[in-house]
C-alpha cells in the first residue's frame, strides 16, 4: 500500500518535470526577443543587452534549462512582460475566482449528471433514457463558447434574467457555471448509466434482492456504491477538462480568472504569464490525479488487497 | 481460416450497423456537411472575402436572412452562406489532416511501446503521460501563442494534442495480439519484428483507429473552432467556423445569427462524427448487442 504510494508520488513528480520540460522548450521556440519586446522598440541596444543579462538570456541553453527547472521548483515561474509582476502571484490572485467557477461547474456537472444517469438506467429505454442520450450527444457536440454566446444572448438579453457576464454576485456565477457543467454532466449520466447496468447483472444484486431488501435499499447500498466508484476516477480526469474548458468560459463571460488571465496574456504577447499557467494548470491536474487515485484506494477495499 | 471469420465478423458488423438509425442520421450529416465542403464553389457564386456595400444597411450593421444574402451578412457585408461553405472547408480540412497526422504517429508509437516492452515502452509511455497532464486547451493555448498563427500551426496544434489517447489505445490492443499463438508461430518462421508489426498487429489495430478517429474528428473540429475562438486559430480573414462565432462575440445582441449559423454548422458536423463512431464502435463490439 505504502509503496504503491511512493511509486505513484514519484511518478506524478516525473511528469511534472516532463511538463516542466516542454513548458520550457515551448518558449524557447517563441520567435522575437523577449527582452527586446520587455524594452520596448526604441530602447537602446544596451538596456536590450542588460535585460538579456538579468533574465540570464545571454547564458547557453542548458545553463538556462537547468535554472528555469530550479525557479520553477521554487515557485518562480518568471516574471509578466507586461507588467513586471512575478507570473505566480498573478496566477495566485486569479485562483479563487477561477476555483469558484469550477467547484460550481463541478456541482452541476454531479448535480445533474448522477440524478440523470440513475433513471436512465433504472427506466431503461424509456423517454428519460432516450432524452438522456440525446442529451449528452448535444453536450459534447456543442462548442461551450458558442453555447455560453447564445445563453447570454437568451438569458442576458432577450429575458434579462441574468447580467451579461462579469464577476461579484451568485447570479454572476449561475450561468458560466451551468455552461461549464452540460457537457460534463451529459458524460456523467452516460457513464453512470451504462455502470449501473452492469453493476444491476451481478449476482449478489440478485443475491440482495432475493433475501427481501427493497428496491431502493439495494439500489442505494449494492447497486450506487459499486457504479460511483469508477466516477470519482472520472471526475480526477474531467478537471482537466474543466480547467481546460475554464479558459474558454471564462474568455465568453468575462469572468476574472486564470484563464481570461491567460487570454488576455495572448492578446498581450505575455508569454511568461501563459506559460505560467500552463505549467501550474498541469501541474494541479497531476496533483489532482494523485489525490483523487489515493481517495480510491481508501474508498475500494478491493485494490488495497490486489 | 482466419479469412473466413473476418468475413463473418464483416457481414454481421454491416449487418448490424445498418439496423442502428443513429448509423444513418450520423452518415447524412456527415454527407450533408463535407459535400457541401467540397462543391462549395458550385453552391455559391460569391467570394467569401469580398466584402458587400449592400450587404450592410443603411447605419453599417450586418443584415439579417434575406431574400439576397440567404444566411445573411457579418460585420463587414461580407456574405454569410459562402463564408459558412468556405469556412466548412478550413475547419473540416484541418481537423481531418490533423486526425490523419495523429493517427499515423498514434498509431505508430503505440505499435513500437506495445511490441517492445520494456525501455522503448516506458519512455514512451511516460512522454505520452506527460502530453495527457497538460489540459488540451491550454496545451493548445501554449502553442498557440508561440507559433505565429496559421492554418499549418493549427493542424500542428491539433495533432500534438491528440495522438497521446491513440497511442495509449493501440498500445493496450497491441498487448493483447502480441501474446496470441499466429504471432509465435510468425516468429517461428523467421519473421522479422518488423514484418510482424506490420504484417500481423497493424491490421488488428485498424478498427480501433477508425472508431478513435471518427470520434475524434469532431473534438477536433470542437477545439479548432475553440482555438481560432481565443484567437490563436486560423487567422482571419480566412473565414473558419470558429473565427466567424469570433466575429459575432461583440456583437451578438445587434446581430445573433452570426453566432448561430455557425454554431449550428459546427453542432451538425460534431454530432454527425459522434453519432457515427458511436454506432461502428458499438456495431463491431458483441457485448452491447445485449446490452441496449
Amino acid at each position: 500500500m505504502i509503496q504503491y504510494l511512493i511509486r505513484r508520488l514519484i511518478g506524478a513528480v516525473g511528469v511534472i518535470f516532463g511538463v516542466a520540460t516542454i513548458t520550457f522548450i515551448m518558449v524557447f521556440l517563441m520567435p522575437g526577443d523577449a527582452a527586446r519586446m520587455y524594452a520596448g522598440p526604441r530602447a537602446p541596444e544596451e538596456t536590450v543587452q542588460r535585460i538579456r543579462e538579468l533574465w540570464g538570456l545571454d547564458q547557453p541553453l542548458p545553463v538556462q534549462y537547468v535554472r528555469y527547472l530550479a525557479r520553477a521548483a521554487q515557485g518562480d515561474l518568471g516574471r509578466s512582460t507586461r507588467d513586471n509582476r512575478p507570473v505566480l502571484q498573478a496566477v495566485l490572485e486569479r485562483l479563487p475566482a477561477t476555483l469558484q467557477l469550477a467547484v460550481a461547474g463541478l456541482f452541476v456537472e454531479l448535480a445533474i449528471g448522477i440524478p440523470l444517469g440513475i433513471v436512465a438506467a433504472l427506466k431503461r429505454n424509456s423517454w428519460v433514457d432516450n432524452l438522456a442520450t440525446v442529451f449528452g450527444l448535444i453536450g459534447i457536440s456543442i462548442p461551450p463558447f458558442a453555447l455560453g454566446l447564445v445563453a447570454l444572448y437568451v438569458f442576458g438579453f432577450l429575458i434579462p434574467i441574468f447580467p451579461l457576464g462579469g464577476y461579484g454576485t451568485p447570479l454572476h456565477l449561475v450561468l458560466p457555471a451551468l455552461i461549464l457543467g452540460f457537457g460534463g454532466a451529459a458524460f456523467y449520466a452516460r457513464v453512470l448509466r451504462n455502470n449501473l447496468l452492469e453493476v444491476m447483472g451481478e449476482d449478489y444484486i440478485r443475491t440482495a434482492r432475493a433475501k427481501g431488501l427493497s428496491p431502493s435499499v439495494v439500489l442505494r447500498r449494492h447497486t450506487l456504491r459499486n457504479a460511483l466508484l469508477p466516477t470519482v476516477t472520472l471526475a480526477g480526469l474531467d478537471l482537466a477538462l474543466l480547467l481546460g474548458g475554464v479558459v474558454v468560459i471564462e474568455a465568453v463571460f468575462g469572468w476574472p480568472g486564470i484563464g481570461l488571465q491567460a487570454f488576455n496574456a495572448i492578446r498581450n504577447q505575455d508569454t511568461p504569464i501563459i506559460m505560467g499557467t500552463v505549467l501550474f494548470a498541469s501541474t494541479a491536474v497531476v496533483f489532482i490525479n494523485l489525490a483523487v487515485d489515493f481517495l480510491y484506494v481508501t474508498l475500494d477495499p478491493r485494490v488495497r488487497v490486489s | 481460416m482466419v479469412q473466413l471469420e473476418t468475413k463473418a465478423n464483416n457481414r454481421t458488423f454491416f449487418s448490424r450497423i445498418r439496423r442502428m438509425p443513429r448509423a444513418w442520421v450520423g452518415l447524412a450529416f456527415v454527407l450533408l456537411v463535407l459535400l457541401s465542403a467540397l462543391f462549395a464553389p458550385m453552391l455559391t457564386q460569391l467570394d467569401p472575402l469580398a466584402q458587400f456595400r449592400d450587404g450592410l444597411s443603411d447605419v453599417g450593421t450586418p443584415l439579417p436572412p434575406n431574400a439576397q444574402y440567404i444566411l445573411g451578412t457579418d460585420h463587414l457585408g461580407r456574405d454569410l452562406w459562402t463564408r459558412l461553405l468556405y469556412g466548412g472547408q478550413v475547419s473540416l480540412a484541418i481537423s481531418i489532416i490533423a486526425n490523419v497526422t495523429a493517427a499515423i504517429l498514434g498509431t505508430l508509437i503505440g505499435l513500437l511501446a506495445g511490441y517492445y516492452s520494456g525501455l522503448i515502452d516506458s519512455l514512451l509511455m511516460r512522454f505520452t503521460e506527460v502530453l495527457l497532464a497538460f489540459p488540451a486547451i491550454l496545451l493548445a493555448l501554449g502553442l498557440g501563442s508561440v507559433l505565429r498563427p496559421s492554418i499549418p500551426v493549427v493542424i500542428l496544434i491539433l495533432a500534438v494534442i491528440t495522438w497521446p489517447t491513440l497511442a495509449r489505445v493501440v498500445r493496450s490492443q497491441v498487448l493483447s495480439v502480441r501474446e496470441r499463438q499466429f504471432i509465435e508461430s510468425a516468429r517461428c518462421c523467421g519473421g522479422s519484428d518488423w514484418y510482424i508489426i506490420f504484417q500481423h498487429i497493424l491490421p488488428h489495430t485498424i478498427t480501433v483507429t477508425v472508431v478513435w478517429m471518427t470520434l475524434s474528428i469532431a473534438s477536433s473540429v470542437l477545439i479548432e473552432a475553440s482555438l481560432s475562438y481565443l484567437g490563436v486559430g486560423v487567422p482571419p480573414p480566412t473565414p473558419s467556423w470558429g473565427n466567424m462565432i469570433s466575429d459575432g462575440q461583440t456583437r451578438y445582441r445587434l446581430a445573433p445569427w452570426m453566432i448561430l449559423i455557425p454554431t449550428l454548422a459546427i453542432l451538425l458536423t460534431t454530432l454527425g462524427f459522434n453519432l457515427l463512431g458511436d454506432a461502428v464502435r458499438d456495431a463491431l463490439d458483441p457485448r452491447t448487442s445485449h446490452r441496449s
